[in-house]
């Protein structure tokens, strides 16, 4: 073959991967684009079948997001998602830091049994504790209250959490806590003061996972909540701006879009993070 | 200093028991006693309402496996489940295959594919509410105006059952696939490229090369994807709840749909647990499986 034919060859293979990249794309992000362009276009253009949906046939509104954040209880939402993540980040930090070191460090070969029944209890779906969870809410009287959820979230924020942990202290080397408690720090101290500060980026990547699973939970917020001031945006949006039968398109996609790209955007700047601790941490 | 007595801060074995206490008496708490309670639930009389129960043996599960709606729901819950699980396996592959490589605005692409899975799923699903909405879908204008679709044709999509079926496995891949493959391309780039040259001086055309070399070595990360992508799958309503709240008819219903809409909106918990627990058997396998995996990379 000639230099040229391997050149075409190679702009074939580029060509093709192009191909399929951009039929992917399509698949994966359509349904973000169509929420982007609903929300910015008027209801008369958005109802009249005669026209192109692909193009603006009137100017570009801001009405709906107008509806959204003031005439609904959307702000509200997003106040409650943010109100019960801080306060399991809170919880699942003070469990799991503690947790994770214990598992890489201090508890040998029972704690690495330990740490994988820990991680198969991520597995354990809410589909299965719902229904069970629901009559101990109400029994402790936290039903239709915030702080039903703050008591739950943690028990799957925890066991993955725990388990990420373990995997970044694992990875700091154990001369240099030695050496800091050859310097007269107790182990306890010399996790706090040592490992610690090495482990921010470790501390961080749990935030934002914690984060963005409570806000994508939906089962227990729908069925521990009913009153439409305390909905997280996850169970408000759906339950709340869908049901009936007008369907308020614009707001409802403006909801979506803004309440899901941000976080996923930063969700995505750790995601190799996350795959790591799925499974490496899972065959490993 | 030295013949001081050890204080907790310095005993290993009691430091390390301290710190694990408070994460495993959680899951316990949450987790362990609840799924006891369920299986407890399951076997008894229990409603929303009731403030005693009582002993009723298997008469939930009796009753359950002649009730046709829950028949219904147990076979769509292995549909749902394998069918979306087989679709997203070989996408996954190929759109791994062709992120392997690097190029200019990577990110950008990766962001993109990855937004299904990162973005919350029940905002996600209302897009494709919209989407698949029987007046104003977009798919059926695109295909009309393209000439797929005859002046007569305009399918409902979430009103017909085969194909509320279709449009839910659609979801559930959407959602699905980014997982996966990111798991994939894990296992893809952690080949040695010595195998690929080898296998390339040996002759080895694309079809031998990846039948051959590429997919047994990243089997076991493939099951890796596959099982939390059927466990997913297996386990999920809110895709069902947002799109077809298991109609038309109870045609889309999975059991953990059943289990909230007879449990939560209809107020009979032992038979919602009692449908819920129908997953367990799935999830343990899972599990043992996971297990398997884990040990046997232990030992290579």
């Amino acid at each position: 073959m000639s230099a040229g034919m391997y050149k075409a060859k190679a702009w074939g293979v580029k060509g093709a991967n192009f191909g399929i990249l951009a039929a992917f794309i399509a698949f994966t992000a359509f349904p973000f684009y169509w929420m982007l362009m609903t929300m910015f276009k008027e209801t008369r253009d958005l109802m009249n079948p005669n026209h192109n949906p692909y193009l603006f046939h009137m100017r570009p509104t801001l009405e709906h997001l107008r509806v959204l954040f003031f005439d609904t209880l959307y702000l509200q939402w997003l106040w409650n998602t943010a109100f019960v993540g801080f306060l399991v980040v809170l919880i699942t930090l003070v469990t799991a830091i503690p947790a994770g070191y214990s598992l890489a460090r201090l508890t040998g070969k029972t704690g690495e049994r330990l740490g994988i029944g820990i991680f198969l209890t991520y597995l354990v779906p809410p589909t299965i504790l719902f229904i069970p969870l629901s009559k101990v809410i109400s029994s402790v009287g936290l039903q239709d209250s915030l702080y039903s959820l703050v008591l739950v979230y943690p028990s799957f924020t925890i066991p993955f959490c725990t388990w990420l942990l373990m995997g970044f202290f694992k990875v700091i080397p154990k001369d240099i806590e030695e050496a800091a408690m050859i310097d007269g720090h107790s182990r306890l101290g010399a996790f706090w003061k040592v490992v610690m500060p090495m482990s921010v980026a470790g501390v961080l990547t749990v935030v934002i996972f914690t984060f963005t699973l409570v806000m994508q939970e939906f089962v227990y917020g729908l069925t521990f909540i009913t009153a439409a001031s305390r909905f997280t945006v996850s169970v408000g949006v759906p339950t709340f701006l869908v049901r009936g039968d007008v369907y308020f398109w614009g707001s409802l996609m403006g909801a979506c879009f803004i309440a899901s790209v941000p976080i996923a955007i930063l969700y995505n700047l750790f995601v190799d993070r996350f795959i790591a601790g799925f499974t490496v941490g899972a065959i490993k | 200093m030295i013949n001081q007595p050890q204080s907790l801060a310095d005993n290993e074995k009691w430091l390390g028991r301290a710190m694990i206490a408070p994460a495993i008496v959680y899951i316990a708490a949450l987790v362990g006693v609840p799924f006891f309670l369920a299986l407890y639930y399951s076997v008894s009389d229990i409603t929303v309402g009731s403030k005693e129960m009582s002993f009723i043996g298997l008469d939930n599960f009796r009753h359950l496996l002649h009730n046709r709606t829950f028949l219904r729901a147990l076979r769509n819950t292995f549909i749902f489940a394998f069918v979306s699980q087989a679709l997203v396996l070989v996408l996954a592959k190929a759109l791994a295959l062709s992120l392997l490589r690097d190029f200019r605005g990577k990110w950008v692409v990766r962001l993109l594919i990855l937004l299904p899975w990162v973005a919350p799923i029940s905002l996600g699903s209302i897009g494709w509410l919209w989407i698949l909405d029987s007046v104003y879908s977009v798919i059926n204008w695109s295909c009309r105006a393209l000439g797929i679709f005859g002046p007569m044709t305009w399918p409902i999509w979430l009103g017909q059952p085969t194909l509320a079926m279709a449009s839910i496995i659609t979801v559930h891949v959407w959602r699905l696939l980014p997982l996966a493959t990111v798991i994939l391309l894990g296992g893809l780039t952690s080949i040695p490229q010595d195998i690929h040259d080898a296998a390339a001086v040996d002759g080895a055309g694309f079809w031998r090369h990846n039948f051959q070399i590429t997919i047994p070595l990243v089997l076991p990360i493939m099951l890796v994807a596959m099982l939390f992508g059927v466990v997913f799958a297996f386990t999920d309503m809110i895709v069902i709840y947002v799109l077809t709240r298991g109609g038309p008819y109870d045609t889309t219903q999975v059991l953990a749909s059943l289990a909230f809409f007879t449990g939560i909106d209809g107020g009979d918990l032992a038979a919602g647990a009692a449908i819920a627990l129908f997953l367990f058997p799935v999830l343990a396998v899972s599990a043992f499986l996971l297990l398997r995996l884990a040990r046997r990379t232990e030992v290579t």
